[in-house]
């Protein structure tokens, strides 16, 4: 089966559809879908559900979904690098349902495992547990955390082969593989396709039995906060 | 000039706190700082993002996209990084395999809870890890300045603003001294350089036992 697409726009055909759950993988702009997000845009599919830890940053990143209202709800631990963000929800045109990182993370980990729900500590007295089951183990509180299982995913690795396996570069792993786990189908925009074989099967992030489609592209792979040191003279 | 602590002094208290071998997060702010006063003690830090082993800031000309830390600043790595994705960093850090998480604070209550994620009215940005870290982590050491700009005390009998967590918190460093959450309310562990044991009684809103 190919997995292999010619470009976002090909790879997306006949997955999308209004009012659709979608898990992106991403942190703040580091290891975000960009090409796929980009064809998103292009196909005007509209009332989007999206879990994602953050929502890009202003005409960048999942942020271009919000100039062209394209979102109706987001699940995410952290947002407002974003004007057009705050602006859409203080007006109430956008939902927003704040899930610690690490509970999100396994949401999404646990909807790709067949795991329904999972009770954690994270939230526990806090407003995370309104509304939520509390279950005492061994004298301690946890709450009970739903699993996220996403109608697609678009998920960013470095590296795959042509069946699908990923490998990630350093901290631009972060959501994607939880994301890619969660999804009913998976698209995954990469860096380079390399020919079968040459990735270490021992050295494999993802393997390919979650990822549907594929596709190769340049990414603009823009740096939110640049920080940096001087160099000591000798 | 105020007498107490600095921010570099807080910081360099708070790595006192850091033993060697240990895994830590920092929190943004202060806690920052405390990576410049490990000294010769085997630390490892922990961002969230999914990475152990954060080094400090790359030379400029030689930021890398793909290595940020959880406050999404160009890092470097070292020779001991790991990376891995953001269900396993929460799965370590849920799991208490990180002994210690040190973070800012916008109250903290004389039982141990936290609150530093959401001023009601203000805008939220979100709790991002913080929930995670202090419900799963070892330790919860906490490094803010004592009052707020109006004077009032961060140390209160009870928090006003949403919890980050519940009785989560170990230990207090302000710019006024190091407290203990210890059972009916807080215990002064030490002073700050100048700072009078009741100086730092009066400054605080909690019940010191």
């Amino acid at each position: 089966m190919k997995k292999v697409y010619a470009n976002a726009g090909e790879a997306l055909d006949g997955l999308l559809h209004d009012g659709m759950t979608i898990a992106a993988g991403g942190f703040g702009l580091c290891g975000i879908p960009e090409l796929l997000i980009d064809a998103l845009v292009e196909s005007g599919a509209k009332d989007l559900t999206i879990a994602s830890n953050n929502c890009g940053v202003d005409g960048f990143g999942l942020g271009k979904l919000l100039d062209t209202r394209q979102i109706r709800k987001m699940l995410s631990s952290y947002v407002g690098e974003n004007a057009e963000f705050m602006r859409q929800y203080l007006s109430g045109e956008l939902e927003l349902e704040f899930n610690p990182q690490g509970t999100l993370a396994e949401r999404m980990r646990a909807g790709g495992s067949g795991i329904p729900g999972f009770y954690t500590k994270t939230g526990v007295g806090t407003v995370i547990a309104e509304g939520k089951e509390v279950k005492n183990f061994d004298g301690q509180d946890y709450i009970l955390e739903r699993a996220i299982v996403a109608d697609l995913s678009i998920v960013k690795a470095w590296k795959a082969d042509d069946t699908g396996n990923l490998v990630f570069r350093k901290t631009a792993r972060n959501f994607n593989p939880p994301a890619a786990m969660c999804g009913r189908v998976c698209v995954a925009e990469v860096e380079e396709i390399v020919p079968r074989g040459s990735l270490d099967p021992d050295h494999i992030h993802l393997p390919g039995i979650y990822v549907h489609r594929l596709i190769q592209g340049s990414h603009e792979k823009r740096i939110e906060k640049a920080t940096t040191r001087k160099k000591e003279t000798a | 000039m105020a007498k107490g602590w600095d921010r570099d002094q807080m910081a360099a208290r708070a790595a006192e706190e850091l033993q060697d071998g240990w895994y830590v997060n920092l929190g943004i702010g202060i806690p920052t700082l405390v990576a410049n006063y490990v000294g010769d003690k085997d630390i490892t830090l922990q961002s969230e993002n999914g990475m152990l082993g954060m080094g400090p800031f790359p030379y400029e000309g030689e930021e890398d996209p793909d290595l940020i830390n959880a406050g999404k600043q160009t890092i470097t790595e070292l020779s001991r990084t790991s990376y891995f994705d953001s269900a396993t960093s929460f799965g370590m850090i849920r799991g208490g395999k990180i002994a210690a998480a040190i973070l800012g604070a916008m109250e903290v209550a004389e039982n141990g809870d936290l609150a530093n994620w959401m001023i009601p009215g203000k805008l939220v940005k979100g709790m991002g890890g913080a929930m995670d870290l202090v419900a799963g982590v070892g330790r919860v050491i906490v490094v803010m300045d004592h009052q707020n700009k109006a004077g009032e005390s961060k140390v209160l009998r009870e928090c006003t603003l949403p919890l980050t967590g519940k009785g989560v918190v170990n230990r207090i460093i302000t710019n006024l001294g190091v407290l203990d959450v210890v059972p009916g309310g807080l215990k002064i562990v030490e002073t700050a350089d100048g700072v009078t044991e009741d100086e730092l009684r009066a400054a605080t809103e909690a019940t010191i036992v």
